[in-house]
């Protein structure tokens, strides 16, 4: 739907398409229709593209084809039943809910785990803990995501039935009749009014316009709120009779292609993108519209589009993955030491162990004499493995995984609650569309932009003009008030545009050539386009305004500003237009339209004018259609205009070339036959009209060129300094011209007038090369100097996926900017994998357009401005902002915490269990190995998801080691996270060698204390667990950097919750540790011991914390000591 | 920076908030954006505890303070327990068994009684605690510490309710009450005081816990079917008196955390004085020797902290000392490299600039 954003708009069409065919290693394809741009730019990128780009333009083999019989759904559901139009996003019903959802769960690893666990656990041999015990950490977490997916899928029935209950009008028995949605069948033919929302996909049959136009909203569908143009055939548009034979291609989710073949009365009309509508879009501007249903349904495009985004796994999650392996072998280490340390003990005590009383292998009480759970030394080792496996088990961190999912989420809710992040312009809060990622923000080196529409608004002003070979710039700070009156109303532009008087008196009052091409100019600018014109009712009763709704906003502005010197575009059908010239009413009728392609990157429409002339009209970049003028005609105006043009994109701005061709009647005979068979082609027809186009848009006389600014975003150069200041490198990708994109590098201060700039401009790949080498050169001399490097796409097509990438890497990583400028989509992808593939360092995509879809899927992160370039970008995203300012608090501030929160949760989880499973490890040595264990099998089971659970989930989301204002005023703390601060190896290790101390302290202490005393195990063991959540949390207590009343409570309620948990386990009769908590609690010996533990256990810790900190302190604590030390005025409020 | 009242006022409201360029959707839509507070903000008041060197010399000086007198009052206190230990289980064996020690425990025929003298070495305030000290015996080992039924224990019906205790489960078809390997092995050596001619009474009533008394074991629980299988295991059981009156057994179950354990076995309410002989007569029945177990009679007075163990004292001392030091060492560490908190030039990129 945006290819008319591009017709005009250079960005895309620089990209030369072998180069995309080249990236994908297939054949770029060319697509009939409006989903060009889709397929070019994702049709060939592989699996990962396929939810845009299933079309193919083959002809549809009969056995690929879908036949729908107009009117007919019967017959059209003879053959092989059609999905009906119900739809059903709920996943369960009552009865599935529970297989279903338990068969999905399983499909983690980390539930297959606790299930293993909990099997092992039921065998009689292995019986660890008790039936109940056993299944309560599997059933905890089953529990609780089948809860969350049970809402989910509730609210999602709700939708569902809400949905399939909507009414529709269906042809049937001669008349429209209501029917519910959820009865609509494929085949049947549907009336919908206007602003009414469309049931299924249909194919269009006739309109209320008699040119068979109605115009769409798209805004459900992807978010892009103009309106679009689709067409019924002329074939169609009379019959109150509907039958026919439609064969189109299967359902697929390309969503901006449509292809098939309708036979009707004989004949073989061809259809397109351009003759479906699809569910989920509302009419609009057209008062009712008939179709025919041909995809219902599930199979409707909307709902195959409808799955999330695609998942990704942060860094963070990688390393702790591979840190988790560790912990596995670490788990292994341990069992096999209990294994062969108890396999040992029964080989030296096996003579004693049949009369123990506590082994008692012999059993006496059967008739004969025989072993007693016993099956020999071999078996018991075996036994002793796995259950040291279970009584072990949470070595490895499951319940992390949970808790990292609960993290993120209360991150996501915090990035999107930021008012920071808020649009207030576009309206668009921050969207967290991937839900695993959040830390990557805080870790990123390379940021990969687009320009148009991310750097700047995308909100084209025109300029200046040059006609004739003057130039015109739109100087007068005072907006004309320009209108139309029609039948005593006044109808003025909703935009108005800074004009030049002067040209503003030359059309009105002046005379001769120069007034004729001027005329021409304007006339060009309101006739060759797309737009449509919309009238909007005002607050005053005869004022109006003409909202011209476009796909592009480069035509709007060019409109726009043909309206404020009176050429107002007032209607638009499909067969003709109304402009208001300087009060004068004229229709002229539109011949023929050859749309914008990027082989062309040029459109052109063919006029008739009310004087019977019929001009073709052309506008498109400026490359494109200096090829096609006729220079001999005025050779002087070309060179003039060329030179202003380059003036403009030097200055930014963006410029088009207009010209114009009077055809006379042989010519235009001889196109229009070629126009109309091309039009009727049921093979590549797009070819066909191409070529037509390319040999009509020939001989075009220069009318002049026009210079659009589009405005720098607000705070873009403040953004793009601080990115650098935090060491992350911007490099800035986009297709418009080198001029233009040097002087928006310029204006967004990426670069500077110190800077060296190398520019590569290559034709070949041996040019390409010694560049390179020159390049290279260049980066070694230039040791401290800053360097900028601009490449173009036509040189990146000789370099990427060639051995000259390696060259261009080490370049553009020596360089401190990157600038490519006319790169193709699929270049931008190739860029990005450059970096990517070649360093570890993470990379960022941002963009708003189609055209930035591949590269923001091909980084690490993928970031979509939610602008005026509709919403491909954001449905790709990882995250969606609004403007590109916000990159620099959600990288420096959310990214910052984001990645020191997850880091520290991470660290803190495989410590906190490993120091329990060490205390319990400790505790089988003095258990002949036979892996009791002192602590309730309850306290065990509660251990990690109750008693510890919640203080580092609350930490996760709200702990802050530095405010908002200090990240922003010292941009260079976010290089914290790029050097992987906060979590690599050795802070693994060095927190495992503090996990071995901790458990020993907390084992050993009372052990000592204990020894040789009367002690009874129940009461040791409620020591060791009071002390293993008190340690736990004291230790995170210990590294909270900022405490509000939620952090205290979580903290201090932890400790509290589990000394109820465990006077609760204790004051249960039936339980062999009864009372035993009460009873300990009242000797002096406990409380020294946890005095004792929590002291001893924290002492190594605090020490290095402490002196480290003083003595070598980070970039975090030099800023944490200047919020609270220096001056004060960062700081956030709160004290000691 | 508040957002307007929500609700139906909203839509009021944010047309005229709404800037020119919002059109018809204006309103409704408006309500996207973020409702402020200082939770969403995250910007709750909050304390943000920096470890200054003043901090951490203090912090480091109060654990010093409060663990060296707790260290001395341990000691002092564990120094302050009487304690004698005599270890009786190769000592009671007859010369001629000493070979084979087994068969001796194993002949119910040749009388078990020993009598010894032990001297008190400082004079001993009641109540005197006697203890039975086993070694090497795991009442901890997982075969053995759950070889029990808790609920047979407190409620008489379910008496059949015997599951968890085999081998001695049940014994010629009938539940055996108290079952299970922790009370089918109760220990059932006994001893006997004497101070010259006078019997020195021990008090066997309370020992147990009152808790355990209560309600774990029933006063309508008798014991059944006790020590009636081939291998007797230890002490048998008087079938008249409810399993809360046991207390003997209530003290064996409460099974010990370590494998070298003791267990309350009465008190001596009298004083013994300093230089005492006291004759101890010890019926020596439990069968350690099966696996090289060790048995030891100790008497031992108690202080608030317990018996006697020099650990917690030892510790708290060290722990003192260390902090001590650590104290010392920051407070030099700070004079002799003072840094200036909050000093941006420390910053890294400061520091050097240029390098990353």
């Amino acid at each position: 739907m945006s290819e008319k954003r591009i017709s005009s708009d250079p960005e895309i069409g620089q990209g030369p398409l072998r180069s995309s065919s080249r990236l994908s290693g297939a054949s770029a394809r060319f697509p009939a229709g409006k989903d060009r741009i889709f397929s070019t730019e994702l049709g060939s990128r592989g699996p990962e593209s396929d939810r845009f780009g299933g079309a193919s333009q083959k002809e549809i083999a009969d056995e690929d084809a879908r036949f729908v019989y107009i009117g007919d759904p019967a017959r059209t559901n003879n053959r092989s039943a059609f999905a009906g139009n119900s739809i059903r996003t709920g996943k369960y019903n009552f009865f599935t809910f529970l297989p279903r959802n338990l068969f999905e769960q399983f499909h983690r690893v980390a539930y297959i785990y606790f299930l293993v666990i909990a099997i092992l656990n039921q065998l009689p041999q292995l019986a660890v803990f008790s039936r109940q015990a056993s299944i309560i950490p599997l059933a905890f977490v089953l529990l609780v995501t089948a809860v969350k997916d049970g809402y989910e899928d509730w609210r999602r029935h709700r939708a569902d039935r809400i949905e399939n209950n909507r009414s529709a009008n269906v042809f049937s028995d001669g008349e429209f009749r209501p029917k519910l949605w959820k009865n609509v069948q494929v085949g049947e033919v549907i009336r919908v009014n206007s602003n009414e929302t469309l049931p299924c996909d249909m194919v269009l049959l006739s309109t209320s316009d008699p040119t068979g136009v109605a115009y769409v909203q798209t805004i459900n569908l992807d978010g892009e709120s103009n309106l679009k143009t689709r067409y019924a055939k002329q074939e169609t548009l009379s019959g109150d009779r509907f039958e026919g034979i439609l064969r189109c291609e299967q359902p697929n989710r390309n969503i901006y292609g449509f292809h098939a073949a309708m036979e009707i009365q004989g004949k073989t009309v061809s259809l397109g993108a351009p003759n479906i509508v699809l569910r989920g879009c509302e009419i609009k501007n057209t008062a009712w519209i008939v179709g025919v249903a041909v995809y219902a349904g599930r199979e409707t495009k909307v709902m195959l589009n409808s799955s999330g985004a695609p998942s990704k796994r942060s860094r963070l999650e990688t390393k702790m993955n591979r840190e988790t392996v560790l912990l596995s072998f670490l788990l292994l280490l341990l069992c096999s030491i209990v294994t062969l340390l108890a396999g040992f003990w029964l080989k030296t005590h096996k003579g004693e162990l049949n009369l123990a009383p506590f082994f008692r292998k012999r059993d006496f009480s059967g008739e004969e004499e025989k072993d007693f759970n016993y099956d020999g030394i071999g078996a018991e080792i075996g036994y002793r493995f796995l259950m040291s496996v279970i009584v072990f088990q949470i070595m490895i961190p499951i319940s992390l995984y949970i808790s990292m999912e609960l993290v993120r989420l209360g991150q996501a809710y915090f990035m999107i609650q930021d008012k920071n992040l808020y649009d207030e312009a576009s309206q668009s809060r921050f969207q967290c569309r991937a839900l695993n990622i959040n830390e990557d923000l805080g870790q990123i080196k390379y940021v990969f932009s687009d320009k148009t529409g991310t750097l700047t608004q995308n909100k084209m002003e025109f300029q200046c003009a040059s006609i004739t070979g003057s130039d015109y710039q739109a100087a007068s700070s005072d907006l004309e008030d320009c209108f139309v009156r029609v039948g005593g109303q006044v109808w003025r532009p909703k935009m108005k545009v800074r004009v030049n008087p002067e040209l503003l008196r030359l059309l009105r009052s002046g005379e001769g050539e120069e007034r004729r091409q001027a005329y021409d100019f304007f006339l060009a600018l309101a006739t060759c386009n797309t737009i449509v014109p919309i009238v909007v009712d005002t607050l005053e009763e005869n004022s109006k305004l003409i909202d011209y709704q476009g796909e592009s906003p480069d035509e709007q502005a060019l409109v726009y500003a043909a309206a404020s010197y009176g050429f107002v575009l007032v209607e638009r059908t499909s067969g003709h237009i109304v402009v208001d010239i300087l009060g004068r009413r004229q229709r002229f009728d539109i011949l023929g339209l050859h749309e914008f392609d990027s082989d062309r990157k040029r459109m052109s429409v063919i006029v008739g004018c009310p004087n019977k002339a019929v001009k073709l009209f052309a506008k498109g970049a400026d490359n494109a259609m200096l090829g096609v003028l006729e220079e001999t005609l005025d050779p002087w105006i070309v060179q003039k205009t060329k030179d202003h043009l380059l003036a403009y994109s030097s200055l930014g701005l963006r410029t088009l070339v207009v010209g114009v061709r009077e055809l006379t009647e042989v010519q235009f005979r001889e196109w229009k036959s070629g126009y109309e068979r091309a039009s009727m082609a049921l093979f590549g027809r797009s070819k066909a009209l191409r070529a037509v186009a390319v040999n009509i848009e020939t001989q075009l006389r220069i009318l002049g060129a026009s210079g659009i600014e589009d405005k720098l975003q607000e705070g873009v150069p403040e953004a793009i300094e601080s990115l650098r200041d935090a060491g992350i490198k911007v490099w800035v990708l986009t297709g418009d011209k080198q001029e233009t994109a040097i002087s928006i590098g310029f204006s967004c201060k990426l670069l500077t007038p110190s800077m060296t700039q190398i520019v590569i401009n290559s034709h070949s790949k041996e040019a390409c090369r010694r560049s390179l080498q020159e390049a290279f050169a260049m980066t070694r001399k230039h040791g401290q100097e800053s360097l900028a490097l601009v490449i173009d796409g036509t040189s990146l097509v000789h370099i990427l996926e060639t051995e000259l990438e390696e060259e261009l890497f080490k370049v553009a990583t020596a360089c401190n900017v990157v600038l490519c400028c006319r790169v193709a989509p699929l270049q931008k992808a190739g860029i990005v994998s450059l970096i990517k593939s070649r360093t570890d360092d993470m990379t960022l995509s941002i963009g708003d357009g189609a055209n930035d879809v591949s590269m923001i899927q091909m980084a690490d992160v993928g970031i979509g401005v939610s602008g005026q370039e509709g919403r491909q970008a954001v449905m790709a995203s990882d995250f969606a902002i609004g403007q590109f300012r916000f990159l620099v608090p959600l990288l420096l501030v959310h990214g910052h915490w984001n990645y020191q929160r997850m880091a520290y949760m991470i660290l803190y989880n495989f410590y906190r269990n490993a120091v329990y499973v060490f205390v319990v490890f400790w505790y089988t040595i003095y258990t002949a190995f036979s892996l009791s264990t002192a602590i309730s099998e309850w306290s065990a089971v509660l251990y990690s998801i109750i008693y510890t659970a919640l203080p580092t989930i609350v930490v996760g989301i709200l702990d802050k080691d530095l405010s908002r204002k200090t990240l922003l005023k010292y941009p260079q703390l976010y290089g914290a996270g790029q050097r992987d601060e906060s979590y690599d190896l050795n802070g693994f290790f060095l927190t495992m060698a503090d996990t071995i101390w901790q458990s020993a302290a907390i084992f050993f202490i009372p052990y000592l204390a204990y020894r040789h005393s009367a002690i009874d195990g129940s009461s040791v063991g409620d020591l060791w667990i009071l002390g293993v959540v008190i340690l736990v949390n004291f230790h995170l207590a210990l590294d909270v950097f900022r405490w509000n009343w939620i952090t205290h409570a979580s903290i201090w309620g932890c400790i509290v919750a589990t000394w109820v948990c465990v006077i609760v386990i204790d004051s249960l009769p039936f339980l062999p540790g009864y009372w035993a908590i009460f009873q300990v609690m009242g000797t002096s010996v406990f409380w020294l011991c946890l005095l004792g533990i929590l002291v001893m256990g924290l002492i190594p810790r605090f020490t290095v914390k402490s002196f480290r900190g003083y003595l070598a302190p980070s970039d975090i604590i030099i800023g944490r000591e200047l919020e609270k030390f220096g001056g004060g005025a960062t700081g956030e409020g709160g004290h000691l | 920076m508040m957002n307007s009242a929500d609700g139906g006022g909203a839509a009021a409201a944010s047309t005229s908030a709404a800037n020119g360029s919002a059109d018809g959707s204006g309103p409704r839509r408006n309500s996207k954006r973020p409702k402020y507070s200082r939770f969403t903000q995250q910007e709750l008041p909050a304390c943000k505890p920096i470890l200054t060197p003043q901090w951490v010399i203090s912090a480091f000086a109060i654990v010093t303070v409060i663990f060296i007198p707790i260290g001395v009052a341990s000691l002092l206190a564990s120094r302050d327990v009487v304690e004698v230990i005599f270890r009786y289980d190769s000592d009671c064996v007859p010369e001629r068994f000493s070979g084979n020690k087994l068969s001796y425990i194993q002949n119910a025929n040749i009388s078990k009684t020993c009598t010894r003298t032990l001297m008190v070495p400082k004079r001993m305030k009641n109540p005197v605690y006697v203890y039975y000290q086993l070694d090497n015996f795991y009442q901890n080992h997982r075969r053995y510490v759950k070889s029990r039924n808790d609920y047979q224990l407190r409620d008489p019906s379910k008496a059949n309710d015997t599951s968890g205790c085999d081998p001695e489960d049940s014994s010629g078809g009938q539940p055996i009450v108290p079952c299970g390997l922790i009370a089918w092995s109760l220990f059932n050596d006994t001893y006997r005081f004497s101070v010259g001619s006078r019997n020195v009474e021990v008090n066997k009533k309370g020992i147990s816990w009152k808790s355990d008394r209560d309600s774990k074991f029933g006063n309508n629980v008798f014991p059944r079917n006790f020590q009636s299988g081939k291998l007797i295991g230890g002490a048998k059981l008087n079938e008249s008196i409810p399993l809360s009156e046991q207390e003997d057994l209530i003290v064996w179950m409460r099974t010990a955390a370590l494998p070298t354990f003791r267990k309350l076995y009465g008190k001596i309410e009298v004083d013994l004085l300093a230089n005492q002989t006291i004759t101890v007569t010890i019926e020596n029945n439990y069968n350690t020797y099966e696996f090289g177990g060790k048995k030891k009679l100790v008497l031992s007075t108690a202080t608030w902290l317990g018996g006697k163990n020099d650990f917690l004292g030892l510790a708290y001392l060290t722990v003192g000392g260390l902090c001590f030091f650590l104290a010392a060492a920051f407070t030099v560490v700070y004079l002799i490299k003072p840094r200036k908190l909050g000093d941006p030039s420390y910053l890294s990129w400061n520091r050097n600039p240029g390098g990353h």
